[in-house]
C-alpha cells in the first residue's frame, strides 16, 4: 500500500540526516555550479536598518560534545519588530532583511555564526510587546523532528521579565537556556540537546 | 509568494497543533545517533504567535532553469546522470487539503549507485561524475510540484551490523508560516527495505510510514523515458483567524 490520498495529516518528519548540506547548502560541502551561493547564507546589506549583531551557536549533544554535521535556521522580526511576510499585516518590514538565515555547523568546530540585526520587539496575542527574540529551528542527524526554539538577548533584561512566553516556562532556573550572552556585538548561545542545562524546546 | 496574494487578505490564522504521536519521538533508541541527540524534557507548549505565523517566502527569483532537473544540474555539458530515469511530481497541502502555493522545496539524495557526493560518506559505490543530487522547485498556485532524477540506490550505514536505508530522497519544506516548516523523506512503493529501516520505523504508527511512501503513477510516465512517483506531502494546517479577537493594530 502508498500514500493514502484522502487522510490528510501532517506528513510525519524524517531526519535531516548527515547529509543535509546537499539539499540546503550544496556550496558549502563542495557542490558548486548548482546554486549560484547557499540560501540564507547573507542576511545583511549595507542598506538594512538597525544595529549590526554576530550570533555564535553552537549545538551540544548529551555529552556536551557540539554537533558537527547540524544545521541551523533563524527567522526574526527586522529592527522595527515587523516581519517580512505576507502574515505581517502591521506594516512593510525594511524590504533590506529578509529576516530568514541558514547556516550549518563547521566541520571541526561546529560553530554556526549569524551575522543579522537585533529585531524590535513583536507583540504577543494579547497586545503585549515581547522581547526581542530570534526563532531557532535545528536539524541533524539524529534529531527525528527539527527542534524549535528562541534566542533572546542578555541585555534586554527588562524586557525578557515581562516576556510572555518566557513567563511560561515553569521551572525558572531553565530560563536562563533560552537567553544568549553578550560579548561585544556578537551574542554566545548554546544549546543543549540533553542533561542538566537541557535547552527549553517548543511545541508550538 | 503566489501571484493572486496581493488581492486576496493573507491568511494569519495559527496553526493547528502538531500531533507528536505521528511523528517520530525525539528517542528512538534503534536509530542509535537519536540517544545522545534527543531533548528528554517536555517541551513548552504554547499556541502560535506571529513569530510562528509569520514565515520567509521565496520568489522565483531565486530558482535556476535546471534546480527541478537532477539528471543534468551537473552534468558536463551533452551528458547525464546515470541510472533509472523519474518524474518525481505532486502536491504540497495543508491538512485542511488546501494546496500550498508557492512553497520552497528542496531536495537531495543519493546516486543510482547509493552514494552521496559528500566527503563524509566512505560508501564504496563510486560517484557519478554528472550527479550532484540537489534540486530545488516552487509548488504552483494549486500546490503543485514535479522534478526530474534518477532514483536513488539503497545504502549501508553505520547503525546496527547490517543496516541498510531503503531508497529514499529528502525533502525540505517551507509553507506559509515558519511553523510548518519540515524535513521528511519519500520512499519508494514496493520497496522491502522501508519496514528494515530504523529511521523509517522510529515513525510509531504503520500508516504514518506509508504516507512517505511515493506511488508509481503510470499515468504520469513519460513513454520510452522515465517513470513516475507521485509523492504529496502535508503541513500542518491553519485555524481560521475570522473569528478570533487577535490584536492587528500594534
Amino acid at each position: 500500500m502508498a500514500q493514502s490520498l484522502d487522510r490528510l495529516r501532517e506528513s510525519p518528519s524524517q531526519t535531516a540526516g548527515p547529509y543535509v548540506h546537499i539539499g540546503l547548502t550544496p556550496n558549502f560541502c563542495g557542490i558548486g555550479g548548482v546554486y549560484p551561493s547557499d540560501l540564507g547564507a547573507t542576511m545583511v546589506n549595507d542598506k538594512t536598518k538597525g544595529e549590526r549583531i554576530g550570533l555564535r551557536i553552537r549545538v551540544l549533544d548529551g555529552t556536551g560534545t557540539p554537533l558537527k554535521d547540524a544545521l541551523i535556521e533563524i527567522w526574526q522580526a527586522d529592527a522595527d519588530g515587523l516581519y517580512n511576510s505576507p502574515a505581517e499585516l502591521r506594516g512593510a518590514a525594511d524590504p533590506n532583511f529578509f529576516g530568514w538565515g541558514r547556516c550549518p555547523t563547521d566541520m571541526d568546530t561546529g560553530l554556526c555564526t549569524f551575522e543579522t540585526v537585533k529585531p524590535g520587539r513583536v507583540p504577543f496575542n494579547d497586545g503585549r510587546l515581547m522581547a526581542p527574540h530570534i526563532t531557532l529551528w535545528i536539524v541533524a542527524r539524529g534529531i527525528n523532528l527539527g527542534l524549535h526554539t528562541r534566542l533572546y538577548f542578555s541585555d534586554e533584561e527588562k524586557a525578557n521579565a515581562g516576556d510572555a512566553i518566557l513567563a511560561r516556562i515553569e521551572h525558572r532556573v531553565r530560563v536562563p537556556t533560552l537567553i544568549a550572552e553578550r560579548k561585544g556585538d556578537t551574542y554566545i548561545f548554546d544549546v543543549h540537546l540533553q542533561g542538566e542545562k537541557e535547552t527549553v524546546f517548543f511545541d508550538s | 509568494m503566489p501571484a493572486e496574494s496581493g488581492s486576496t487578505r493573507p491568511e494569519t490564522g495559527a496553526f493547528f497543533r502538531r500531533d507528536r504521536t505521528w511523528h517520530p519521538p525525539a528517542l528512538t533508541p534503534n536509530y542509535k545517533t537519536s540517544m545522545l541527540r534527543s531533548p528528554q524534557k517536555a517541551p513548552l507548549v504554547f499556541d502560535n504567535t506571529l513569530s510562528e505565523i509569520a514565515g520567509p517566502v521565496f520568489g522565483h527569483a531565486i530558482l535556476g532553469e535546471l534546480d527541478a532537473d537532477l539528471i543534468h544540474n551537473f552534468a558536463r555539458p551533452g551528458e547525464s546522470a546515470l541510472g533509472e530515469r523519474i518524474i518525481v511530481h505532486g502536491r504540497v497541502l495543508d491538512e485542511r487539503g488546501v494546496g500550498v502555493p508557492g512553497a520552497l522545496l528542496e531536495f537531495w539524495q543519493a546516486n543510482a549507485g547509493g552514494r552521496y557526493r559528500h566527503k563524509k560518506d566512505g560508501y564504496l559505490a563510486p560517484l557519478d561524475p554528472n550527479f550532484g543530487g540537489c534540486g530545488r522547485a516552487l509548488t504552483t498556485e494549486d500546490g503543485g510540484y514535479a522534478f526530474r532524477t534518477v532514483k536513488p540506490g539503497p545504502y549501508p550505514w553505520p547503525n546496527g551490523p547490517n543496516d541498510w536505508r531503503p531508497s529514499h530522497i529528502h525533502f525540505s519544506v517551507f509553507g506559509h508560516g515558519f511553523a510548518q516548516r519540515l524535513i521528511t523523506q519519500m520512499y519508494f512503493e514496493g520497496d522491502p527495505l522501508i519496514w528494515q529501516c530504523p529511521i523509517a520505523r522510529g515513525i510509531p504508527d504503520k500508516a504514518a510510514v506509508e504516507t512517505l511512501i511515493a506511488a508509481l503513477d503510470m499515468q504520469a510516465t513519460i513513454p520510452f523515458d522515465a517513470r513516475a512517483y507521485k509523492f504529496d506531502i502535508v503541513l500542518r494546517g491553519r485555524r481560521a483567524s475570522l473569528f478570533e479577537n487577535r490584536l492587528e493594530g500594534n
